[in-house]
C-alpha cells in the first residue's frame, strides 16, 4: 500500500472511531440537536467545536507548507462562488439529515456497529448519488 | 450537563477532535479534503475527479473499522430510524451532498475552519432545513 493510502486509511480510522465516541452514530443523538425546539441535546456543537480546532491549526500549517507530506500539491476544492446548485444541494441534504438523523459519514462507520439499517442507508444513500449523476451528467465534474 | 441531562459533552470533545485530527492528517499528508460524501461517491466511482479510487477506499473503509474498534472496546449506543426512513433519508441524503458538492464533514468541518464562504453558505444551510424537518415532523406527529 502506498503512503498516501496508509494515511488515508489512518484518516478514516480516527475519523470512525470520532464518531463512535462522540455519540454521532446515534441517529436519536444527532436528531436531537436539530430538535432545538423540544428536548435539545447540544453534544453535536461539542463534536464540531472539538473538531474544528485541529483543522484550524491545520490550515495555518496548510498555507506554510509547500506541497502536503505524501502528495506533490494540494488538490483543494473553491471556496468562494455561491450559486444554486450548492445552496439547493445544501438544503436537499439537510432535509435527509433531519429525517433519520444520519449523514454519510456516521452512516458508513455505522456498517460495523448497525450493519442491516446502516446497510439500507448507505446503498439508498449511493442511488441518490447515482441519480444525481445521471441528471447531470453534461455538467463538468472538474474540481479546482 | 445542567440543563441538558443527556448531552455527553466530554465524549462529544474527545470524539470531535478525533475527527478533526483524522481531517488533519488528509489535508496536510494528503492534501485533500476529508469530505466523506465526496470520498464516498468517488470511491464507487460515482463521481470523476482527481482522487484516487483506492485513496478513497481506504479511507472509506476505515469509518467502520474506527467504530468496530470503538464498539468493541466500550459498545456504541444506536437508535436507527425504520426502513422506510432510511431508504428515503439515504437518498436525498445521497443526492443532495452530490448537487451541494458536501455533507457535515467536507463543508462543516473542513469547509468552516477554512474559512470557505462557499462551506459557511452550505452549513447554515443544512443545519436550517435540518431543524425545520425535525420541527415539522414533530408538529405533524411523525417519528423516525
Amino acid at each position: 500500500m502506498t503512503r498516501e493510502n496508509v494515511l488515508a486509511l489512518l484518516s478514516g480510522i480516527f475519523f470512525g472511531s470520532g464518531l463512535a465516541i462522540s455519540g454521532m452514530i446515534d441517529p436519536a443523538r444527532v436528531r436531537a440537536f436539530l430538535d432545538v425546539t423540544g428536548n435539545w441535546d447540544p453534544t453535536l456543537a461539542f463534536v464540531m467545536g472539538g473538531a474544528l480546532l485541529p483543522m484550524a491549526v491545520a490550515w495555518q500549517v496548510e498555507k506554510r507548507l509547500r506541497k502536503p507530506l505524501a502528495s506533490n500539491y494540494f488538490h483543494l476544492p473553491p471556496t468562494s462562488d455561491i450559486d444554486w446548485r450548492l445552496i439547493s444541494g445544501a438544503a436537499i441534504f439537510g432535509i435527509g439529515w433531519g429525517l433519520a438523523g444520519i449523514c454519510p459519514g456516521p452512516g458508513i462507520a455505522a456498517l460495523a456497529v448497525e450493519p442491516i439499517s446502516a446497510l439500507l442507508f448507505v446503498l439508498a444513500m449511493g442511488a441518490g448519488m447515482g441519480l444525481h449523476r445521471l441528471i447531470f451528467k453534461t455538467r463538468s465534474f472538474a474540481r479546482a | 450537563m445542567p440543563g441538558f441531562p443527556q448531552a455527553a459533552p466530554i465524549e462529544g470533545l474527545i470524539g470531535g477532535l478525533l475527527i478533526g485530527l483524522a481531517a488533519a492528517i488528509i489535508l496536510l499528508g494528503n492534501g485533500r479534503i476529508a469530505g466523506v460524501s465526496g470520498l464516498f461517491a468517488r470511491a464507487f466511482g460515482i463521481s470523476s475527479g482527481d482522487t484516487p479510487r483506492q485513496l478513497a477506499w481506504a479511507f472509506i473503509a476505515g469509518l467502520p473499522i474506527g467504530a468496530g474498534l470503538v464498539e468493541l472496546v466500550v459498545g456504541v449506543n444506536a437508535n436507527f430510524p425504520t426502513p422506510p426512513i432510511l431508504i428515503i433519508a439515504g437518498a436525498i441524503v445521497g443526492f443532495g451532498t452530490q448537487l451541494g458538492s458536501g455533507c457535515t464533514s467536507g463543508h462543516g468541518i473542513c469547509g468552516l475552519s477554512r474559512l470557505s464562504k462557499r462551506s459557511v453558505f452550505a452549513t447554515l444551510t443544512f443545519m436550517t432545513a435540518g431543524v425545520i424537518t425535525i420541527t415539522m415532523m414533530r408538529l405533524l406527529g411523525l417519528s423516525p
